[in-house]
């Protein structure tokens, strides 16, 4: 529900590189989002093709790498992905986690002409 | 066709508007804390219950954010000193406080006569994850009726809070919420945490809640009239 804002500040963000860069059109925007972030590419899409119209960055392709939560469990220090809402580790079945992947939200870079 | 390195943190747009939030708060010295939790879980009524408690010993505005209505600031106006309602239906984010949205509340209240802002956030346990606001603490109400499973399908909003609260706690003897579970859970996800046990119906707990509070803005005083 929240894309519409952060697609916003997508396209600000591109159309300043671009100019700066002095090109008249965006081709690709490849953008990093963590599963964690709470943002979804199709939503970012949507809103995309509405609010690029008449900007250098109309029809551009986003291109999306998603990045995997990543966790790390207080107790034994092992490193996992969460399987579904499962958070508790799997060697140790502790249930104490750090978030240490798959907050990520950033444009990572253009393709211009 | 050229490729241009951008690597730029998509929300630092909000991010900065919040330290800049942050800094006219503590330039007038007034402690605010975001208060978020699922619809219907409590947020109005423990700021009720907060300024009932607390208005004798700091002077307390309340920011309130709903999609529509000012039915909640209705609640509230006859005992904070302001409120200022923020209905977010027409705005870029509909689901959440944005610190832009905080700035423009702001400018309209009293700063330099106030010690303490509460602000409500929009009843959502995603989206307010995601939105820094200038705020000193973050606080997430869980209440009774809505299960003890929320810090699993919501892990981020639990990650973040300074405090969780739960409320209704009245309710025990007829819901299976599982107060143990949703404590090693919460803890699991963010040891430092303080939890609170409350009914803001009853008012048991409140008076530990409120001390808490009353000493976390005590505390930050001392630190900006020392800075």
């Amino acid at each position: 529900m929240h894309e519409f804002g952060i697609t916003e500040s997508i396209i600000k963000i591109a159309l300043d590189k671009a100019n700066e860069a002095q090109a008249s059109k965006i081709s690709q925007i490849n953008l990093v989002v963590g599963e964690l972030s709470g943002f979804v590419p199709d939503c970012i899409q949507f809103y995309f093709n509405f609010l690029s119209k008449d900007t250098t960055a109309e029809k551009a392709t986003l291109h999306f790498e998603l990045i995997p939560a990543q966790l790390r469990c207080r107790d034994c220090s092992a490193i996992f992905q969460p399987e579904n809402s499962e958070w508790n580790c799997p060697e140790c079945h502790g249930q104490s986690v750090e978030i240490i992947g798959g907050r990520d939200l950033y444009i990572e870079s253009m393709e211009v002409e | 066709m050229k490729k241009i390195e951008v690597l730029q943190n998509i929300l630092e747009a909000n991010e900065s508007i919040a330290v800049r939030n942050q800094q006219l708060l503590d330039k007038h010295k007034v402690f605010a804390v975001n208060i978020m939790s699922a619809p219907g879980a409590g947020k109005t009524s423990l700021i009720l219950q907060t300024i009932a408690r607390l208005k004798n010993r700091l002077n307390i505005a309340v920011i309130e954010g709903d999609v529509a209505s000012t039915l909640d600031a209705e609640k509230v106006k006859n005992e904070a000193m302001e409120v200022v309602q923020i209905n977010t239906r027409n705005m870029p984010e509909s689901c959440t406080l944005i610190a832009a949205m905080i700035e423009q509340a702001l400018k309209d209240l009293p700063l330099e006569d106030m010690d303490l802002l509460l602000i409500e956030n929009v009843g959502n346990l995603i989206c307010p994850a995601e939105f820094a606001l200038g705020e000193h603490k973050r606080i997430v109400i869980s209440s009774l009726p809505e299960g003890d499973d929320k810090p699993t399908k919501y892990p981020l909003m639990f990650t973040n809070a300074d405090a969780v609260i739960i409320n209704k706690i009245d309710f025990l003897p007829y819901v299976d919420f599982d107060i143990p579970v949703f404590r090693r859970t919460v803890k699991g996800l963010n040891p430092k945490t303080r939890i609170f046990e409350l009914s803001c119906k009853t008012s048991v707990g409140i008076e530990d809640w409120c001390n808490w509070l009353l000493q976390e803005v005590e505390a930050y005083l001392l630190q900006v009239k020392s800075a």
